[in-house]
């Protein structure tokens, strides 16, 4: 009976810290998570075809989204890539590419969320990408 | 009674089982109709299937690619253009895994129309092959009159159509299995991978399937 008891009181506290450690969540990381749950919707509607499911491209015709080197150095180009497209050459992960990629025409808050989902997928890891940045970026187009 | 229950389980199993395992033969597609010949002195009524015409294209190396060349082969077939931004990237994807089960089987090929010859050159379509990773005469992609393709698309039941007012291609994104006699033997969506399992699979059953005379 004792047991029992001893039991009972654990899991409740178990589960008490588990809602308070819910409820302590930042804003700032139940914003970043719905960005990025925000974002891998958009990145399935309009980019998985091309660059795969793991960000892997298509061999040499199709650049990978996996080189954080690449994402560094376009850090504040990327909103711009999405928005206007891409052609000509670039090299990721060592490779050279050569081809065109197709304006997609989002709104800035999509591009900010599925941006977010690229920069924290395929072994990517930076902060959110937010709405009010992409607006900057997208001011200073190349 | 319990007993009995089992007794009858086991037998769907079994028989489950022997559908999937043995001899399983697909399909021959298409329309098809009847001929009566004489042929020494009786009258013979016989099957004509639904086969692909003769074609005339030229790959990725420069080489002409006609019905010859196919004979005794068994070979999938599509149709995409190389500047496709929406389905094809993902075709190729999944066709890939169909090249590199069968790349080194003899009388196993792959035939991808482009349904863009004026782009789609043979320097094009040679760069395109190169960059896909693809080698060798396993997987030829082929280039004709534009015309006679979208003749074609419709014997192998695909459908592609001219640009729309936007400038896209729309086509079907299938993969059409033909056997020797050039009987259509499969139909598979090219952008669903448990679709083209199902082709791998059926490819090795057709494979299997023992020589017939041909018509």
């Amino acid at each position: 009976m004792k047991l029992k008891v001893t039991a009972c009181i654990g899991s409740l506290i178990v589960l008490l810290s588990i809602c308070m450690f819910i409820s302590c969540q930042s804003d700032e990381q139940i914003e970043f998570n719905r960005y990025y749950s925000l974002g891998n919707l958009i990145y399935q509607q309009h980019c998985q075809n091309c660059h795969g499911a793991q960000g892997e491209g298509l061999r040499g015709l199709i650049p990978p989204l996996n080189d954080p080197a690449f994402l560094k150095a376009n850090k504040t180009n990327l909103a711009c890539l999405v928005k206007n497209g891409l052609t000509g050459k670039i090299t990721v992960n060592g490779k050279s590419f050569e081809g065109e990629m197709l304006p997609v025409d989002l709104p800035s808050v999509e591009i900010a969320e599925v941006l977010t989902y690229i920069n924290n997928s395929f072994g990517n890891k930076t902060r959110e990408v937010t709405t009010r940045q992409v607006e900057l970026d997208l001011k200073t187009c190349r | 009674m319990k007993s009995l229950a089992v007794t009858v389980v086991a037998a769907v199993l079994l028989s489950g089982c022997q559908l999937n395992g043995g001899k399983k033969a697909l399909p021959i597609l298409g329309e098809r109709h009847a001929i009566t010949k004489n042929v020494n002195g009786s009258q013979v009524t016989d099957t004509v299937y639904h086969t692909i015409p003769p074609i005339k294209y030229i790959n990725q190396y420069g080489d002409s690619v006609d019905n010859k060349k196919l004979d005794g082969n068994i070979y999938v077939a599509d149709f995409f253009f190389t500047t496709c931004p929406s389905i094809c990237p993902i075709m190729q994807r999944n066709m890939l895994n169909v090249y590199n089960e069968f790349k080194n089987t003899p009388g196993f090929k792959i035939i991808s129309y482009t349904i863009d010859p004026q782009h789609d050159s043979v320097p094009v379509l040679n760069k395109y092959a190169e960059k896909l990773g693809i080698s060798g005469n396993t997987w030829w992609l082929v280039q004709g009159s534009k015309n006679e393709t979208y003749q074609l698309a419709k014997s192998y039941l695909v459908s592609v159509q001219e640009k729309n007012p936007a400038g896209e291609y729309i086509h079907d994104g299938y993969f059409i299995l033909i056997d020797k006699q050039k009987r259509i033997r499969g139909t598979y969506e090219g952008t669903d991978p448990k679709e083209v399992s199902k082709l791998i699979d059926d490819i090795k059953i057709l494979k299997a399937e023992p020589a017939v005379k041909t018509q």
